[in-house]
């Protein structure tokens, strides 16, 4: 029996997971998946708590539900990564062995990393909601709150899913329109990347767009500290920005087991071909999703086109080939920017984002780059497709690679 | 392709504006890349983080982020802040003839 044994079941490890038990031979292969968690969340939905579009039912249900029948599964922290022995040690005191590895640890906040960021005011003013726990917070102080500065600021790249700070100033604009209370709420969006987003068009229109709502921008700006007593974030350069409410996008860092195995970069992302996701320096271990240090944006839909890439190169790296595939960074995001309406962005590691029609050229339904109710759709969309499609490992109507068609230069 | 003027020759930049070629670098071209980024003057402190950036470059093919620059090259993050404002690690790499940090995407 050859052993396949794949670290995380969130959405990159259950998917392979559920593409490769279809696949491999049961009468050859064992598979093994470990997760420390019962439950599986569905992240994209944290972005609607606060705004109390969605509430905790709407993003949990147990793993269980997707994985498929005759695989192991064990529920228990990961200890220790061994590569050189092929040996993984769990915090449950057992050892399993590999013939293949596939890694997909995920990335999680560390607001620990920034000096007073979890003092006093953590989840009382200052809130993440990249937590599930936080986004239930911040809600619940929405709900009670009767305006004043909101200050929503990313500490330091990379961050999975970079467009969710975007979604949720454009939603407390909508949010707090809608409560009749918006000319009360002072909204600023603080990043320390030059504009608005990573890439430069799509930079300059989202601008245009925090523009058109009234939300200011501050660019350039690396948070230090936080001081909790004058309510202010200050950077390393010593600007200052105060604020009543703070909404933070905390450094983003790979799971401590990485760095405990040795097998991390300074923010415990390991470091992978960005074409092949063969973990450097070994031959049968994998990486996908958010543990990876690829050079493209950190996020679900970008985990599906790799499965696609993954799937294909395991099977040749078992039968003793070199892995064919290649992924191209490809990453589609909808951008929820409220009042019922959605922007689409469709980019790769070469190509940046570009206006245009999606997927199909000059008819849509989706357009690039631009505001629609439809794209909106698309995003709500996501959730099904997420939980019906994409965690089992099924087909989407997307190519795993980019395409150009489309799109206008 | 943009081009820089250094010294009376004609260089090569990338689409981020870096010199696409690392081996037309030299001490004199940094210095004029530094006073492009609002540097007028180089110290022992700025050449220890562009001779660090440089280093780490040769071993890995890629500069190094702020995080790695404030764990190894001996320079803490606050210091690395006002030698190089607003963006030391992409600053840096820039004075150092470097390509512009995979990390900063
Ligand atoms: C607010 C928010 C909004 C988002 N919006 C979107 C969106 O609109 N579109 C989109 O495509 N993506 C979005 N994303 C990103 C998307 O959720 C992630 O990119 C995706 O879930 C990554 O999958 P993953 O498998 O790499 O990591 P995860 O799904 O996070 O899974 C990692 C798993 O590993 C387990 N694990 C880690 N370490 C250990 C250990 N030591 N022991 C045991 N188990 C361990 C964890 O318990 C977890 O189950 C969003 C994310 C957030 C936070």
């Amino acid at each position: 029996m050859k052993k396949l044994l794949i670290l995380g079941a969130g959405t990159a490890g259950t998917m392979m997971l559920n593409k490769l038990a279809n696949e491999l031979d049961s009468s050859e292969w064992s598979i093994t998946i470990v997760d420390q968690f019962e439950t599986h969340y569905y992240q994209p939905g944290f972005l609607f708590i606060p705004f109390g579009i969605y509430n905790k039912k709407d993003v949990i249900k147990p793993k269980r539900d997707f994985f498929p029948t005759g695989v192991e599964v064990i529920v228990s922290g990961i200890d220790k990564i061994e590569p050189k022995e092929n040996r993984v040690l769990l915090q449950n005191n057992q050892v399993l062995t590999y013939d293949y590895l596939i890694i997909a640890t995920g990335t999680k906040i560390r607001p620990e990393e920034t000096e007073g960021m979890m003092g006093e005011l953590w989840h009382k003013n200052i809130f993440d909601f990249y937590t599930v726990e936080g986004a239930i917070a911040l809600a619940d102080f929405f709900k009670r709150w009767e305006g004043g500065k909101l200050v929503l600021n990313i500490t330091e790249m990379p961050i999975k899913c970079p467009v969710a700070p975007l979604e949720f100033v454009f939603l407390a604009d909508s949010y707090f329109t809608e409560r009749g209370i918006r000319d009360k709420v002072d909204i600023h969006f603080v990043t320390p990347l030059p504009g608005a987003f990573t890439k430069p068009k799509a930079s300059s229109i989202l601008g245009d767009f925090l523009t058109k709502k009234n939300i200011h921008l501050t660019p350039d700006f690396s948070l230090a500290r936080v001081d909790n007593e004058n309510k202010k974030i200050v950077s390393w350069d010593e600007t200052e920005i105060p604020f009543d409410v703070l909404v933070t996008i905390p450094t983003n860092m790979g799971d401590d087991v990485i760095e405990r195995s040795g097998m991390g970069d300074e923010l415990n992302f390991i470091p992978t071909d960005k074409q092949t996701l063969m973990v450097e320096g070994y031959d049968n271990i994998f990486a996908i999703g958010d543990c990876t240090n690829l050079p493209s944006s950190k996020a679900g839909s970008v985990a599906h086109f790799e499965s696609d890439i993954l799937f294909e190169n395991f099977l040749d790296v078992i039968e003793g080939r070199k892995p064919r595939a290649k992924f191209d960074g490809h990453a589609n995001c909808y951008i929820e920017s409220g009042f019922g309406k959605g922007i689409l962005i469709d980019f790769n590691y070469d190509t940046e984002p570009l206006p245009g029609k999606f997927p199909l050229p000059g008819v849509g339904p989706f357009s690039l780059l631009e505001e629609t109710k439809m794209n909106h759709y698309g995003k709500v969309m996501f959730r099904w497709m997420y939980w019906n499609l994409l965690l089992k490992g099924k087909e989407l109507p997307i190519e795993s690679n980019m395409s150009m068609a489309g799109k206008r230069l | 392709m943009s081009t820089i003027e250094i010294a009376g020759k004609t260089l090569e930049l990338d689409a981020d504006g870096n010199l696409a070629n690392l081996s037309d670098w030299n001490e004199d071209v940094a210095r004029e890349l530094a006073k492009g980024e609002g540097i007028e003057e180089l110290t022992d402190r700025h050449w220890q983080v562009i001779n660090y950036m440089r280093k780490v470059y040769q071993e890995n093919g890629d500069a190094p982020s702020i995080r790695k620059l404030t764990k190894e090259s001996g320079v803490d993050t606050k210091e690395l802040y006002s030698l190089f404002p607003k963006g030391p690690a992409k600053k840096s790499a820039k004075i150092a003839g470097l390509p512009k940090p995979k990390g900063c995407i």
